[in-house]
């Protein structure tokens, strides 16, 4: 008798070898637990070196693994990375970091109150956004992730607009085709959001290359989650840019969870994020993203890096979700309860407005003043929107422009297919039905 | 010129015309690509013209869409077709949606271009026929030239277009026009009036067929490299046959499709690629849902096999002369 061995067995043999065991990551605090960060390293204000711009990345690998910061948590601004900004300039980024946060909260609560489907908080992560873009030039093309409304914000587009399209209304620029918060913006620089993660990675690329060969001086900026920095198209992306020395910064906005997945499973637990750009060739800074001016810092050492021909840069921003994914997440469900108070580098808000007070320009006062200002900005805007339809309460668009923008012109199929929507519409509605 | 040639003149004509179009891929540039479809454009338009990337497909489509919305007009070449599936999340959620979800505010004008279908000994991973795949995406055009004139033609008009365009090229027939038969010798292009290609701009409308052979006994619709294997067994067998090239899959040429069945009253529907959901599903059922009272027989596909290109069989799965004449007389015999 022959003795057959299955496939699997015919590498190496059984040996008295311990036996192989599979990681995996789990986050350390569950609920009921109590979160304790005291560990995590926070290296002095003033302790990271700030390099030229056109510093070689291997130059400065240190950057990826430190944190750039600027102020400390009494409020003063100290260290080579301090960017000096104004009063002026300083209390309007704390106003856009409040307007972001006055928006998010009303419509937040919009759909809790079933006035649309969906919506995505930034809380705590303000800074990401805003500081970022106030450091870019108004031209750069920005291509957002879903958590950086900040961007348009702080580029004055109009807030209606972006209601409207979170209600999918009739005023609604994009038709209601695209869920809330994928906003499209291009005179404001704001990319068409997907929502296929990390697809405007490889795309941001594209467009600074386009812009470099041209011979342009705009470059481009580009925001993700740690989380999606898993995905191939990140990889895509740091491939290009550094083949082609493409005038981009990289955004990795570190905010500690995917959904209900923590940062080690994006591969945090064994390196940062900043330090993918070890291997790619490119400078890495990993930045405090409370830290506003941190994050505004490294945003204009980025830029100006690229904007003179030295190349991409990759920006970590550690920072915190202080919120749900978005309004279909329960984080109550996997995380302490208490987490988001236990982060140990503070609100982004307040730490600006502390910052602020400390140079005697700001107060108390002040600071409520401005809060209830800008919730009634937006809440008297929201009643506007609301005018114009919300999301549910009727059908809001003619019903052809369904078909509409599939092609630059529409071909023979999609006609038929129009005509007999169109026909479905009349026996459904009657023949004078209107976009309500 | 022969097909590459016409493709490679198509680039060098649109490269000279238009700034903003850039040629991008693996091997494209000082190489010419490895089937040469690039030759000598490196050097006569420049490097930021014409240039290699990474092997990387999800980046060079992701970058092409970049690209077309800072205002270019990328022309990114896919090795083989088979190597678009890497980048085919760029192409599906991203190329062929963004005019769509941006109501127009950014468009994505971008040719991919890339060698498709067997018969060269290429295995699986170097012969396999997606375009089905391509036209249920919504938002996005497919073109299959068969002969070098209108792979030309079209291939300007498909880099004119501002939507993004999917470029399959029949690799089978780069060099001359292929009978079927795999042991006969391939004639080149040039004993072929399609070789006749002008050096100069001239394009092809997308979305028009061609009437390859009229013919009153059935019609036959097919592409690529199939119009030739088509048009040798017809000839053979001395059928009657029309014999249509649709060289748009989409927009599809419905017109052509309904007049010519309406007409003979009988339709076969040839493609080398797999049956199950292929592109002659699709015909197959636009033909019983428009041409059902004018058919004669019921309408028959001749396809590929359902499963992976097979290295050495290859010839066994390619719809050759025997399948399609067997088809031709069933269809025929009522």
């Amino acid at each position: 008798m022959t003795e057959t061995l299955p496939k699997a067995n015919l590498g190496r043999p059984a040996s008295n070898l311990p036996p192989l065991s599979l990681h995996i990551p789990e986050p350390r605090y569950r609920p009921g637990d109590t979160p304790d960060f005291g560990d995590i390293a926070i290296p002095a204000v003033d302790a990271t070196p700030r390099p030229g711009e056109a510093t070689k990345p291997d130059a400065m690998r240190d950057l990826c693994y430190g944190l750039v910061r600027v102020l400390d948590f009494d409020g003063q601004a100290k260290g080579p990375w301090d960017p000096k900004l104004t009063p002026d300039r300083l209390r309007a980024m704390l106003r856009y970091m409040m307007l972001v946060r006055a928006f998010d909260d009303r419509m937040f609560r919009a759909q809790r109150q079933g006035k649309t489907s969906f919506y995505m908080k930034s809380t705590g992560e303000e800074a990401t956004s805003v500081a970022s873009t106030m450091a870019i030039d108004r031209s750069d093309m920005c291509f957002p992730s879903y958590r950086q409304q900040g961007i348009l914000i702080v580029r004055d587009y109009p807030l209606i607009q972006m209601m409207n399209q979170i209600y999918s209304n009739r005023g609604d620029h994009l038709l209601g085709r695209q869920l809330p918060i994928m906003y499209s913006a291009p005179e404001h620089g704001f990319f068409s959001i997907s929502g296929n993660l990390a697809t405007q990675y490889p795309q941001a690329v594209g467009w600074a290359m386009a812009s470099a060969s041209k011979g342009d001086s705009r470059i481009a900026t580009v925001w993700c989650g740690e989380g999606s920095s898993a995905e191939g198209d990140f990889h895509s992306a740091l491939t290009f840019a550094t083949v082609y020395n493409a005038p981009v910064i990289f955004n990795v906005v570190n905010n500690q969870w995917a959904i209900s997945s923590f940062s080690g499973f994006a591969g945090g637990e064994r390196t940062t994020f900043a330090a993918r750009a070890v291997g790619y060739g490119i400078a890495g800074l990993r930045v405090d993203g409370n830290d506003p001016l941190a994050v505004y810092a490294a945003t204009q050492w980025a830029a100006d890096r690229a904007r003179t021909n030295n190349g991409p840069t990759l920006i970590e921003h550690f920072t915190y979700r202080a919120e749900g994914h978005s309004t279909s997440d329960d984080p109550s469900a996997y995380r302490a309860a208490d987490e988001a108070t236990a982060w140990p580098f503070g609100d982004p808000i307040a730490r600006l407005a502390q910052h602020l007070e400390t140079l005697g320009e700001w107060d108390g006062e002040r600071q409520e003043a401005l809060r209830k200002e800008l919730d009634d900005l937006v809440k008297t805007t929201q009643k506007q929107s609301e005018k114009l339809g919300i999301l549910g309460h009727g059908m809001h668009q003619p019903f052809e422009t369904m078909f509409q923008d599939v092609f630059e012109e529409m071909p023979w199929h999609l006609k038929e297919q129009s005509k007999q929507m169109l026909a479905e519409q009349e026996a459904k509605f009657g023949p004078n039905w209107k976009p309500e | 010129m022969n097909m590459i040639e016409a493709i490679n003149s198509a680039m060098d004509v649109m490269l000279g015309r238009d700034d903003k179009m850039v040629v991008m891929g693996e091997d494209v540039g000082f190489f010419g690509g490895v089937f040469r479809a690039t030759a000598g454009l490196q050097k006569k338009h420049g490097k930021t013209r014409v240039f290699d990337t990474p092997i990387n497909e999800c980046g060079i489509i992701g970058v092409a869409v970049g690209m077309g919305a800072y205002g270019l007009r990328p022309v990114p070449e896919i090795q083989f077709a088979d190597y678009i599936y890497p980048g085919l999340d760029q192409l599906v959620s991203e190329a062929a949606r963004l005019r769509y979800r941006s109501a127009g505010d950014f468009i994505c004008p971008m040719t991919v271009r890339t060698p498709f279908g067997g018969g060269i000994f290429g295995g699986q991973t170097h012969s396999q026929s997606p375009e089905s795949i391509m036209t249920h995406i919504c938002g996005v055009k497919t073109v299959i030239p068969s002969n070098p004139y209108d792979a030309k033609g079209l291939l300007i008009a498909a880099i004119e277009d501002n939507d993004p365009v999917v470029f399959l090229e029949p690799k089978r027939i780069y060099n001359g026009p292929f009978s079927g038969y795999y042991d006969r010798p391939v004639e080149p292009w040039s004993k072929h009036e399609a070789s006749a290609v002008p050096e100069d701009y001239y394009r092809i409308e997308l979305g028009k067929a061609a009437t390859v052979r009229a013919g009153e006994a059935l019609t036959i619709l097919a592409y690529g490299t199939m119009v030739h294997v088509t048009k040798t067994i017809v000839e053979e067998m001395g059928v009657d046959a029309e014999i249509i090239d649709l060289r748009t899959l989409l927009p599809l040429d419905i017109e052509a499709i309904e007049t010519s069945v309406k007409k003979t009253g009988r339709c076969l529907i040839i493609h080398e690629a797999t049956r199950t959901s292929g592109f002659g599903a699709e015909l197959a059922a636009l033909v019983q849902e428009r041409c059902f009272y004018h058919l004669e027989a019921p309408v028959e596909r001749v396809t590929g096999f359902d499963t992976p290109y097979p290295h050495s069989l290859e010839w066994a799965y390619f719809p050759g002369p025997v399948r399609i004449a067997t088809a031709l007389t069933n269809i025929l015999k009522d």
